[in-house]
């Protein structure tokens, strides 16, 4: 007979399972100063990489000479591409389906790109001798402009695909042309917008810009040519892929490489990507027999690795006289700069641009991207949004409230009328997708309420008269914004990188004492994996979440997976966690049988025990069961409690939202004061709602900041403008808007508990919401649309623009 | 290359005695010569904080400054705050109140902020949010690192008036 305290109650919370705001358990070493970057890691006779970069951005190469550099005190080796040839390594891969100079050869496409790699005994000498390494370039006429770039005559930019009329995703109808990828019935759909009865139109370029982590990317590349084994540190995003690209790469066989991604300082896509720097430091480190660490500095870091964005998005939108949607076309010329390196999935190398309908019931739409080549850096990273959903929203978000502006109608009631209904789900959008769940009305609807948005309305309106009457010089904008996202990526069947299927997996063993260790094949950059996965858990196998250890980002310890980025790793790892847990209490449920002597079925799952059905006072509690598991010999049963499960969504998972935010804006300055930031976030379950409140706080900053202000600029030498923090909008805490979060909770029906994935939908959602209010401010004075960044410039040329200054 | 340079600094309560080249930057000299990982490295331009010490009382971003400008000086480093028995109470509401994520910032933020609070320690969020806008976060949106911070001084006065 068992003792029957603690109750129910207290053993729940003592699990810290799904649902609750568990304090983080990797912030005692952060805090403390002892996280482990790249950057800290140190090795006995550790040598330093760094590059000679071009200051061109098209030119040929006409010679290296590294005489100088080789011969200054503590230089090791001067890589230049002739040196990579032999080893096919001086060009690479990209995950989009081109290829990539490691090196310069023969000609530089962009400024900043790699030309030469100098290894030296440290950081010092390295720079110095990166200053030595002499380099003679011959200009080439720059092309910028993605449009320019497709004019027939246009110089040709990859001279190396010359002749060549197909690409990876089919035809290429001009050198500097990548593809052109369709999707949905493009006849149809012109049908419906010839015959509508009324049309908006309107261009929307969402610009370039960057992820920018705190944190740059780097690693540190040990062969060790004794036992043949090479290992590499870095900020990897994906650090099984990493070590296959290597393997296939390197030609080192898959078991011999090691590949760790210790802590790493954010992410947000810049570190998905394979970079030269990686593949030259593994080189050298192969022909020194040395460490050798490579950490690139910020102008490295915005001038080279992962843009994100560039999209001409040209957009016709048709609806009835009261407003129903009939129909949308979009085409958009997407500046992909010198290499297709686009961190896609590789069938789509548009990303999932095509959810680009948005959260509303349009019957029928087209879509068609054509990928183009500039002078510009190469990347096309998802930059905290799951690939291109964020050009989608903003796009949308924009088209309705031009659409808004075209029938005169409120931009809210638009969005009502139009929205897919919560009986429509699972809902197939014109564009291919099914939306797996939604409530979209409810939420609006709470938001709307949460902001009094009748009664902003109104002052609004008054501060327009009293505006005209010359008694303020500030005019108000409410910037409203309805998204979904489309995250998990994703079905095998359709989404793979590299032709690795985009699963993920989790391996969990049970100690004889009755804890755990689990380990995933994704990687935290600050998401707080080592916390929320024990908490799903917890939840499943009934043992506190304290005593389970969350293990990831080692290749040779963690099972495969696909990693960490377009929110993928709640739907998917945290889907693998959950059925993982699932076999543990399977297997658990016998043990607990047998040592009950019931039946198995006699027995039942309750918190963090089984208990015989019936009769409460006999149990057996996880911690029991964990050790019968390895020290009795159970009929029938394996000892041990072990369980791995690899997990292929059978659909990407919907999370939605409502953003409303209100804007004070100064027409003579263009000044801007964010006044209120309403987010509500339907992300199905929720497993820690104060990590999931951070993320969207993180989110939204990083949406503001896209908005307001942030982008990578070049000028018609393509010159990169913003390659410092100077120049490049980061906002700090005084900038950075007050934020209020809420929720409302539509459980995912094919996920295992629910969970839909969060970290990026307040940049999707946000940006289009702080972009709104803008335009949303001069709505009264006829603006229909100006790009972003605002910034107070660009603000203060609309109100000129709309004669505002008298 | 120049000539190296006899240096002394006190970091963390022990004296460091090392041969610098005059342009080496204080952050590596801390970094890698000695093993202190705590502070950052963002940016090398003074704009993200990530790499922020507290030198002869003052907050200063150890990536601009030279180690030979720090001769003689004492510095404190996040490794110098608290320690794992007795944490330092921003230490403790940075958690407390998910005043991180990625922790990237973090080192250079608590090591500001002890030196905001020293100097004002009854601060209101406007006070907190400009005194810490010299360290930048890419994670957090900075409500929950201000919530932290007013946290701690609210903790911190209290203490204080207990003990008086
Ligand atoms: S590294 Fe010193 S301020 Fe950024
Ligand atoms: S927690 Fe990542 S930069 Fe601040």
């Amino acid at each position: 007979m068992n003792d029957l305290s603690p109750d129910r109650d207290d053993r729940i919370a003592n699990l810290k399972g799904l649902g609750c705001s568990r304090k983080r358990v990797e912030d005692a070493r952060f805090t403390q100063g002892k996280g482990n970057y790249v950057d800290d890691i140190k090795m006995p006779g550790m040598l330093h990489g760094d590059f000679v970069r071009s200051p061109y951005a098209h030119a040929r190469v006409v010679s290296i000479n590294i005489d100088a550099a080789m011969a200054l005190d503590g230089v090791v080796a001067v890589l230049t591409a002739k040196d990579l040839e032999p080893l096919g390594l001086h060009w690479m891969p990209t995950l989009a389906g081109d290829k990539q100079m490691v090196l310069a050869d023969g000609k530089v496409l962009f400024q900043g790109q790699e030309v030469a790699y100098v290894v030296a005994r440290d950081r010092y000498v390295a720079a110095d001798a990166v200053e030595l390494v002499e380099v003679d370039y011959e200009e080439l006429p720059v092309i910028v402009d993605p449009f320019k770039a497709l004019e027939p005559g246009a110089t040709v930019l990859r001279e190396d695909l010359e002749g060549q009329t197909s690409g990876a995703h089919g035809e290429r109808r001009h050198p500097n042309h990548i593809f052109l990828w369709e999707e949905g019935d493009k006849a149809a759909t012109e049908a419906v917008l010839d015959e509508a009865e009324v049309v908006a139109e309107e261009t929307i370029y969402y610009h370039r810009t960057h992820p920018c982590p705190l944190e740059t990317c780097g690693c540190v590349a040990s062969m060790d040519k004794v036992n043949g084994k090479l290992t590499l540190y870095g900020t990897f995003q994906a650090p099984h892929v990493v070590r296959t690209v290597a393997s296939l790469l390197s030609g080192i066989e898959e078991h011999n490489i090691r590949v760790v991604s210790p802590d790493i300082g954010g992410g947000f896509g810049n570190k998905v990507g394979v970079y030269p720097g990686y593949v030259c430091s593994i080189v050298a480190s192969i022909v020194t027999g040395k460490p050798v660490k490579w950490v690139e500095d910020r102008m490295e870091n915005l001038m080279a690795t992962a843009f994100a964005r560039d999209y001409w998005m040209k957009g016709r939108i048709s609806a009835t006289k009261e407003g129903k949607i009939t129909g949308l076309h979009c085409h958009v010329t997407a500046d992909h700069g010198a290499f297709d390196a686009c961190a896609d999935p590789t069938k789509f190398p548009a990303g999932f641009f095509h959810i680009c309908t948005g959260s509303y019931d349009i019957p029928v739409a087209y879509v068609g991207v054509d990928g183009v080549y500039t002078n510009k850096a190469p990347g096309g990273v998802a930059y905290r949004c799951s690939f291109r959903v964020t050009e989608a929203a903003y796009f949308i978000e924009r088209m309705i409230e031009v659409l808004a502006q075209e029938l005169n109608m409120d931009a809210a009631e638009l969005r009502r009328i139009n929205f897919i209904r919560k009986d429509q789900f699972p809902y197939h959008s014109a564009l291919g997708w099914e939306y797996d769940s939604g409530d979209y009305h409810t939420a609006w609807d709470k938001a709307l309420t949460a902001v009094n948005y009748d009664g902003l309305r109104a002052e609004q309106a008054e501060r327009v008269e009293a505006f005209k009457r010359g008694e303020t010089r500030k005019l108000m904008g409410i910037g409203l914004s309805f998204f979904t996202e489309i995250v998990g990526a994703g079905p095998v069947k359709n989404c793979d990188i590299l032709g690795m299927g985009m699963f993920d997996s989790c391996e969990i063993r049970i100690h004889p004492t009755g804890s755990a260790t689990a380990r995933l094949g994704t990687i935290s950059q600050g998401q707080g994996h080592a916390t929320t996965f024990a908490q799903i858990l917890a939840s499943e196998i009934g043992i506190s979440a304290d005593s389970i250890t969350i293990e990831e980002g080692d290749t040779d310890t963690a099972p495969y997976g696909l990693g960490t980025y377009g929110s993928r790793s709640t739907p998917v790892a945290g889907a693998a966690t959950a059925l993982a847990g699932r076999k543990i209490r399977a297997k658990a449920q016998m043990i607990a049988a047998y040592l009950l002597e019931v039946h198995d079925n006699d027995v039942e799952f309750d918190v963090d025990r089984f208990v015989v059905k019936g009769a409460p006072e006999r149990f057996k509690t996880m911690k029991e069961i964990a050790y019968a598991a390895y020290n009795q010999a159970i009929p029938g049963l394996e000892p041990g409690l072990e369980a791995v499960s690899y997990y292929d969504p059978p659909n990407m998972t919907y999370p939605f939202g409502a953003y409303i935010c209100v804007m004070d804006l100064d027409v003579d300055t263009g000044q801007t004061e964010i006044r209120q930031v309403y987010a509500l976030d339907d992300c199905g379950t929720r497993i820690n709602p104060m990590v999931i409140e951070g993320q969207v706080h993180g989110g939204l900053t990083e949406a503001y900041a896209i908005a307001m202000g942030q982008e990578i600029a070049y000028d018609e030498m393509g010159n990169c403008k913003t390659g410092t923090l100077m120049d490049f909008f980061l906002p700090t805490a005084v900038e950075t808007p007050h934020y209020t979060t809420d929720f409302t909770e539509t459980p995912s029906p094919h996920h295992p508990i629910g969970a839909k994935g969060v970290g990026e939908s307040p940049n999707v959602g946000g940006v289009p919401m702080f972009s709104n209010a803008v335009h949303d401010a001069f709505r009264a004075f006829g603006l229909r649309q100006s790009h972003m960044p605002h910034d107070h410039w660009r603000i203060w040329r609309i109100a000129e623009g709309l004669g505002l200054h008298g | 290359m120049s000539k190296k340079m006899q240096i002394t600094l006190t970091v963390n309560g022990e004296t460091q005695e090392l041969l610098a080249e005059p342009r080496e930057l204080l952050i590596y000299v801390l970094r890698e010569r000695l093993n202190i990982t705590g502070p950052h490295v963002g940016c090398e331009t003074s704009h993200c904080g990530a790499c922020t010490v507290t030198m002869d009382g003052k907050s200063v971003k150890s990536c601009t400054v030279f180690a030979a400008q720090a001769n003689g000086a004492e510095i404190t480093t996040i490794e110098g705050i608290g320690s794992p028995d007795s944490l330092h109470v921003l230490q403790n509401a940075f958690r407390e109140h998910h005043g991180l994520q990625c922790g990237f910032c973090t080192p250079g933020m608590i090591t500001r902020a002890t030196k905001l609070l020293e100097d004002n320690p009854n601060p209101t969020e406007e006070d907190v949010r400009f005194g810490m806008a010299g360290n930048l976060c890419r994670c957090t949106g900075y409500q929950n690192i201000v919530k932290s911070v007013l946290a701690a001084a609210t903790e911190l006065s209290a203490a204080k008036e207990a003990a008086e």
